[in-house]
Parts: structure tokens; C-alpha cells; sequence
């Protein structure tokens, strides 16, 4: 973030965001864990909080509208936490594709580019959380570009498939890791049938997922990164900043086979 | 009343509305003028294939009223034309109208087709949607009324060139190409005709504007493909005067497609992102195409979606039951994704008669997209004074009584102008709204409340 001239302060004694926006109307108490995080934003003096994570982003986004726009849950909640300061909903809380696009800007993130990643297919893959519901969604809902326009400004070919929203089973991977390995195998085959020859997400869970595609099926070793790993190496930022330690054996493979990395 | 009551009708719009109001305006022995912008009339029934539920050809049964509007002597057809302005009262109104230039001098045209079969500039055809390709001087379809070209400016190698040299553009200049002129057997190609202003001065006028369908943009999770086609490009595939000469083929391969999935309510009942209201004529011609691509191909399987089929017109439910008895299959269900995967369209949807997930790898999919008013109607109204709903369709003067009358005294509605509605519909109120223009001619001078300015 450095690179682009952002300055991103980690959120003191932040706490898992619940993963899951609860639907039920009454089941407030999931509600808590995330509105706790925005609390501590609140603390901090800012307005402003930054998720790298999708669900993390739609749990928090979706919990503060209950604080902005429901008094009734707001009361209950707030006196629940009597520990806690009060709370309506006063953070704002933006994805990291946001920020890129709207703080940073594609040309700005264009200007920084040292190698650009010619000759690279991307698909751009969004999952589902950063679209839906649509009042949180930071892109259009059905044809979202602001991945795609993040990969072509450091040089890669964006690749634009049907599957680019499809849900990738998601929390399913505790419990029913078929659900998971069927919809992800689904996902990288129609990546791969529009030309991808990488996959690009915004989302740590997304990228879990789509690793669980069983070794020896199709697609199994396609590698997936999260997109800030492709920005960092076109800016040409060391391992550190890369980290292609954290990716698959057969995605560091691919870099090298690539010319990418050495 | 001091103005001179004119005992004239100008009808705007000649689809089958207009003709209808024109026609039976004429016959009752007055003066009308029919103005249409395009260069034929016919509107968009003339693009059919078979019309519900009888399943008569529009061409058919069409074309003589089309032509007896060129030979009717109480009728001026003003095609190639638009109304600019208007001004006056009832019985009195001032209408300005552009004959927009057609390059060609229709007194001089005999109408021999030799330009429209050499002019060497393929442009896609309107009346084909697209699927087809016209010349730059054409008539639009051979049954045109009238059957004389005009010249796509925007189009023609030569009004590009003399427009190139004039502006002294850098570049490739576009050939001086001239060949309809030289063909011409009559001289008949005016390259300096220009638009013209023709003043008129009229004491009634129908508004007959008609329809266009919602562009598929608004749907995005419907993929944009060649194989996914509205309703009126299908109609132009099964018809036997359509770009295919009638085969039911796939426009991306020229394969016939074994498995057809028909969306209903593409944006119709969704107001969120499309209309609030029903397109009312969806359903019927969803069974109609879906019938007839069962007859085109007796082995391949239609799909029809729906949210409940609306059938309320004579002989309509029966219609639909005869489509379900001769295997179309209808899921009561929406599609929520339409997208390609190598030969296949992948159509997900829902049956929720049997709360099952649907998914159809089709080869074909029509979208019976929204009606919404026709392109350019809101301005035409708001020149005229007329109100429009929030939708932009006709408010009625009242939605009972005086469901002709606009709320401007003098200036009447048919057809899909007033909102959706099936071709007898149209019809009935073209024939309806001049009734209304006849019996306010029957009057001696028109009255107090009629005297209110446009």
C-alpha cells in the first residue's frame, strides 16, 4: 500500500466480523461481533474501515445499516454492549477494490506499474458478498468491472466469465466440503473455458475454496491469487510485499514457468 | 368561436393503429393526413410472422389496408416525416411537419427496383432487426407502402463523400459512388433536395405512436449473444419473408436449434429494474412462437417461463392450452442467469410448481421484453401538450369514459401509445378514436371546453 501512497492502520483488538450476516429478524445477537469491530473504528477516531475480505466486508457493511436505519435493533444492541460506547452506524466500511478504484485510482495504480503482466490471462473473480444484496453491492450486480479494470491497469488480459460471480460454497467448506469442491471445480472450468490461465479474487475465503478442487480432476493446479499479489509483482515489489509463499506449489510454479518470478 | 373550424385529422403514427384511425377518418369523408417517420407504414406488425390466436399471416391481411391508404383520395401519406410543432386549439390546430429529404423524387420514381438491387452499401435492415442486411437507398420490405426508396444519408458512399469534401476532413475519403443515379432509368435521384417544412392546418389529431421493447442492456444477467433473440427478431426468424426465408435457425451457427427457452416477463411486473406493469401481449405471443417452432421443428423441445400466463382475450386461454397440448413445456418460474458455455446457452431458472432448480443447456433463448413507449413519443407529447404516466404512455382524459380523448380537447390516442395491448385492442381504438374525431366534425363549431391552447 506503501507503493500507492496509503497508509492503512491495523484496527487495535479487532474481533472475527461473525462471517455470516444473520437474515433472521430477530437474531440480533449475531450482529454484535461485527458492529464490536466498527465500535473500535469509532475509537480509533476514524470513519473509514477497509476489509481485504468480502464476507468480512458484507457482514460489517450490512450490520452497520441495522445500526444506521433501524432504532429499535440499534437500542437493543447498544444496550446489550453498556460496556460499549453507543453506536448509529457512523463507520463506513469499504472493500480494498474500492479503495483501489475510488482513493487510489486505475491510473495512479497504471503509473506504478515497472513490469506489466503482458501476456497473462486473468480471470476476474468476484464471488458473491461484494455484490449482494444489491445495497451493498460495490459494483453493478450482474456485470461488476472493477477487478478486471484493476487487472488491465497493471498490463494483465482481464478475462470476463459467466461463473465470475457464482458463490464458491463459501463457510460450506466446514461442513460439507463437496458443496465447495463441486461449485469451485465449476468456477475454474468456466475460468478456464473463457481463456483464463490464472484466477484473480478479492476474497481469502474465495481463495481457500477454489484450492479445493481435488488433485487430479481438471483445473485442480490452476493458480489463484488474491489480486494485490499480481499488483505487487507488476510494481515490481520484493517477496515480502508478494508473498507467493502463502499460494500453491503449482502457482509459484506457474510464475516461474511464466518468466514472473525467478 | 371566431377561429375557422378545419374539418381536417392529422393521424401521427401508421402502424396498425393509425391505419385503422386514418382509414375509418377517410371513409367517414373528411381530409386526413397520416404522417410516419419511417419510410414505410406498416409498424411493427407488418414484422410478424403469424399473428395469435388465428395465426393469420400480417402481411396477408395487412397490405390491402396499407395500400388502400396510398390510394384512399381523403388520405396524405407523409411517411419519411415527423411533426415538429404544433400549436392552435381544437378544431383549429397549426401543425408544422419536416418531410425529412429522401434524395429521391417520388413524382419522377416508378419504383422499378434497380438502385435498391445495385447500391453497393449493406446496412443492417430495421425491419429485419438486425438479422438482415437492406442497401443504403431501399424500401424498407417489398410490401412497402410506399413502394418507392428513400436514401439512408448517414449511409450513402456519395452523401459521405460530398460531406467529407465539404467539411475538408483529413483521411480516406469514402468513394464518389453515385451508381443509383446512374442506373436510374427516370432521373429521379435530387442529391440537392433538401427537408422540407410543410405547413397544415388541421382541427383534430390522433396520436398513434406505438411501442419499442426494453433493449436487453437493462437485463444484464441475460447474456448479450447472437442465439438470444427479443420477440420481434424471432417473429422475423419464422417468418417465410424473414432473413432466413422462414427456417428456424440458430443466427450464430445456422443450426436448428433442438431446444428453445421462452422468457416471459423480461422486464414487465419488475419494478425495480424494469416496469411496474404487464406487457399484455407477452404471454400470447410466447405460445404462439412456441407453437409455431414446434411446427418448424416437429423433434425439438420449447421452454416457456413464466410468472401466471394472462390469456384474457377471445379465444386466448384455448390458444395457450392448445400450445401445452402440442408439447410446449411451461416452468412457472424466472430465469435468473442466461449465459453461453461453448455450443449451449445455459438457461438457470426455476420451476416453482414443483420447487425444483431448473437448468437448460439451449440453443436458442427469445425474451419476451417489456413494451415501453415508442423512442422519441415523450417529446412528441410534451411538444403537444399531452400528459404522459410515469411510464410515458397516454393518459386518457378519463380511464372510463373517455378513454380516446387525451386531455388536450381535439388530440386523441390509439393503440400502444395508450399502453400495451394486443393488435384487436389497437384496432378497436383506432377505429374508436376516430369515431370521436367524426362525431367532434358532426359538431357545428367546437365548444367552450374544447377552446383550450396547446
Amino acid at each position: 500500500m506503501a507503493a500507492l501512497d496509503i497508509n492503512l492502520v491495523e484496527l487495535p483488538r479487532w474481533n472475527c466480523c461473525g462471517t455470516v450476516y444473520s437474515l433472521a429478524e430477530d437474531d440480533l445477537i449475531h450482529h454484535v461481533a461485527a458492529v464490536r469491530n466498527l465500535i473500535r473504528v469509532k475509537q480509533q477516531g476514524k470513519n473509514k474501515v477497509v476489509t481485504l475480505c468480502a464476507f468480512c466486508y458484507n457482514t460489517l457493511k450490512r450490520a452497520n445499516l441495522v445500526m444506521k436505519d433501524s432504532p429499535d435493533k440499534r437500542f437493543a444492541i447498544n444496550s446489550f454492549m453498556d460496556e460499549e460506547p453507543d453506536y448509529a452506524g457512523e463507520v463506513e466500511t469499504v472493500h480494498l477494490l474500492q479503495v483501489m478504484r475510488d482513493d487510489v485510482g486505475l491510473e495512479k495504480i497504471a503509473a506504478r506499474v515497472k513490469k506489466p503482466l503482458k501476456d497473462i490471462k486473468v480471470a476476474a473473480y468476484y464471488g458473491c458478498t461484494l455484490l449482494r444484496p444489491q445495497v451493498v453491492a460495490i459494483d453493478s450486480v450482474e456485470r461488476p468491472l472493477v477487478l478486471q479494470d484493476v487487472l488491465r491497469a497493471v498490463g494483465a488480459t482481464a478475462v470476463e466469465f459467466p461463473f465470475a460471480t457464482e458463490c464458491c460454497g463459501a463457510y460450506q467448506v466446514v461442513n460439507n466440503r463437496d458443496i465447495v469442491s463441486e461449485r469451485t471445480a465449476a468456477i475454474l472450468d468456466s475460468a478456464a473455458k473463457n481463456g483464463a490461465e490464472a484466477v484473480a479474487v478479492s476474497c481469502p475465503l474465495c481463495e481457500y475454496n477454489l484450492r479445493q478442487v481435488p488433485a487430479g480432476t481438471d483445473h485442480a493446479g490452476m493458480p489463484i491469487f488474491y489480486f494485490t499479489q499480481l499488483m505487487a509483482l507488476a510494481f515490481g515489489l520484493g517477496p515480502e510485499a508478494c508473498a507467493f509463499e502463502e499460494n500453491s506449489p503449482q502457482t509459484r510454479a506457474w510464475l516461474k514457468s511464466k518468466g514472473l518470478t525467478s | 368561436m371566431s377561429a375557422e373550424f378545419v374539418k381536417k385529422a392529422l393521424v401521427i403514427g401508421g402502424g396498425i393503429a393509425g391505419i385503422q384511425a386514418a382509414l375509418d377518418i377517410a371513409d367517414g369523408g373528411y381530409q386526413v393526413i397520416l404522417v410516419e417517420r419511417s419510410p414505410s407504414i406498416g409498424g411493427h406488425m407488418i414484422q410478424y410472422a403469424e399473428v395469435f390466436p388465428t395465426l393469420d399471416c400480417p402481411q396477408c391481411i395487412m397490405t390491402p389496408k396499407m395500400v388502400e391508404i396510398a390510394q384512399h383520395p381523403n388520405v396524405t401519406l407523409m411517411t419519411h416525416a415527423e411533426v415538429r410543432s404544433v400549436s392552435g386549439t381544437a378544431g383549429n390546430f397549426e401543425v408544422e411537419i419536416v418531410q425529412k429529404a429522401r434524395k429521391v423524387d417520388h413524382k419522377k420514381c416508378n419504383g422499378c427496383g434497380t438502385c435498391w438491387q445495385k447500391c453497393p452499401e449493406k446496412v443492417p435492415s430495421e425491419y429485419n432487426e438486425g438479422m438482415a442486411k437492406r442497401t443504403a437507398v431501399y424500401i424498407p420490405f417489398p410490401q412497402a407502402v410506399p413502394a418507392k426508396p428513400v436514401i439512408d444519408q448517414p449511409h450513402c458512399r456519395y452523401i459521405r463523400y460530398r460531406q467529407f469534401m465539404a467539411e475538408k476532413r483529413a483521411g480516406k475519403k469514402p468513394p464518389e459512388c453515385r451508381i443509383c443515379e446512374k442506373l436510374c432509368p427516370v432521373g429521379a435521384i435530387d442529391w440537392e433536395q433538401p427537408d422540407e417544412i410543410v405547413r397544415e392546418k388541421v382541427g383534430a389529431i390522433v396520436l398513434a405512436t406505438g411501442f419499442d421493447l426494453m433493449p436487453f442492456s437493462r437485463i444484464p444477467e441475460y447474456a448479450e449473444d447472437p442465439d438470444v433473440l427479443n420477440g420481434i427478431q424471432f417473429e422475423r426468424l419464422l417468418s417465410p419473408g424473414g432473413p432466413t426465408a422462414g427456417a428456424v435457425i440458430r443466427p450464430s451457427d445456422g443450426k436448428t436449434p433442438k431446444e428453445v427457452v421462452f422468457v416471459a416477463c423480461c422486464g414487465s411486473r419488475d419494478p425495480e429494474r424494469g416496469v411496474p406493469y404487464c406487457s399484455r401481449v407477452c404471454c400470447m405471443y410466447l405460445a404462439k412462437q412456441a407453437l409455431l417452432y414446434k411446427h418448424a421443428v416437429p423433434d425439438g423441445q420449447a421452454y416457456v417461463f413464466y410468472i401466471d400466463t394472462r390469456s384474457t382475450g377471445k379465444g386466448y386461454e384455448e390458444f395457450i392450452q392448445r400450445a401445452v397440448g402440442e408439447g410446449v413445456l411451461y416452468l412457472r418460474g424466472k430465469v435468473s442467469r442466461i449465459f453461453r458455455e461453448g455450443d449451449k446457452l445455459r438457461v438457470y431458472g426455476a420451476d416453482t410448481l414443483s420447487g425444483k432448480r431448473v437448468e437448460i443447456a439451449a440453443d436458442l433463448v427469445v425474451l419476451g421484453m417489456a413494451i415501453v413507449p415508442s423512442d422519441g413519443a415523450g417529446e412528441l407529447f410534451r411538444k403537444l401538450g399531452v400528459i404522459a404516466d410515469e411510464n410515458g404512455f397516454v393518459t386518457e382524459s378519463h380511464p372510463k369514459f373517455h378513454p380516446l380523448e387525451t386531455k388536450v380537447p381535439g388530440i386523441f390516442v390509439a393503440g400502444m401509445a395508450q399502453g400495451p395491448k394486443d393488435i384487436p385492442d389497437a384496432v378497436a381504438q383506432g377505429s374508436g378514436a376516430a369515431g370521436r374525431v367524426l362525431a367532434f366534425f358532426a359538431q357545428g363549431a367546437p365548444s367552450e371546453k374544447q377552446a383550450v391552447p396547446v
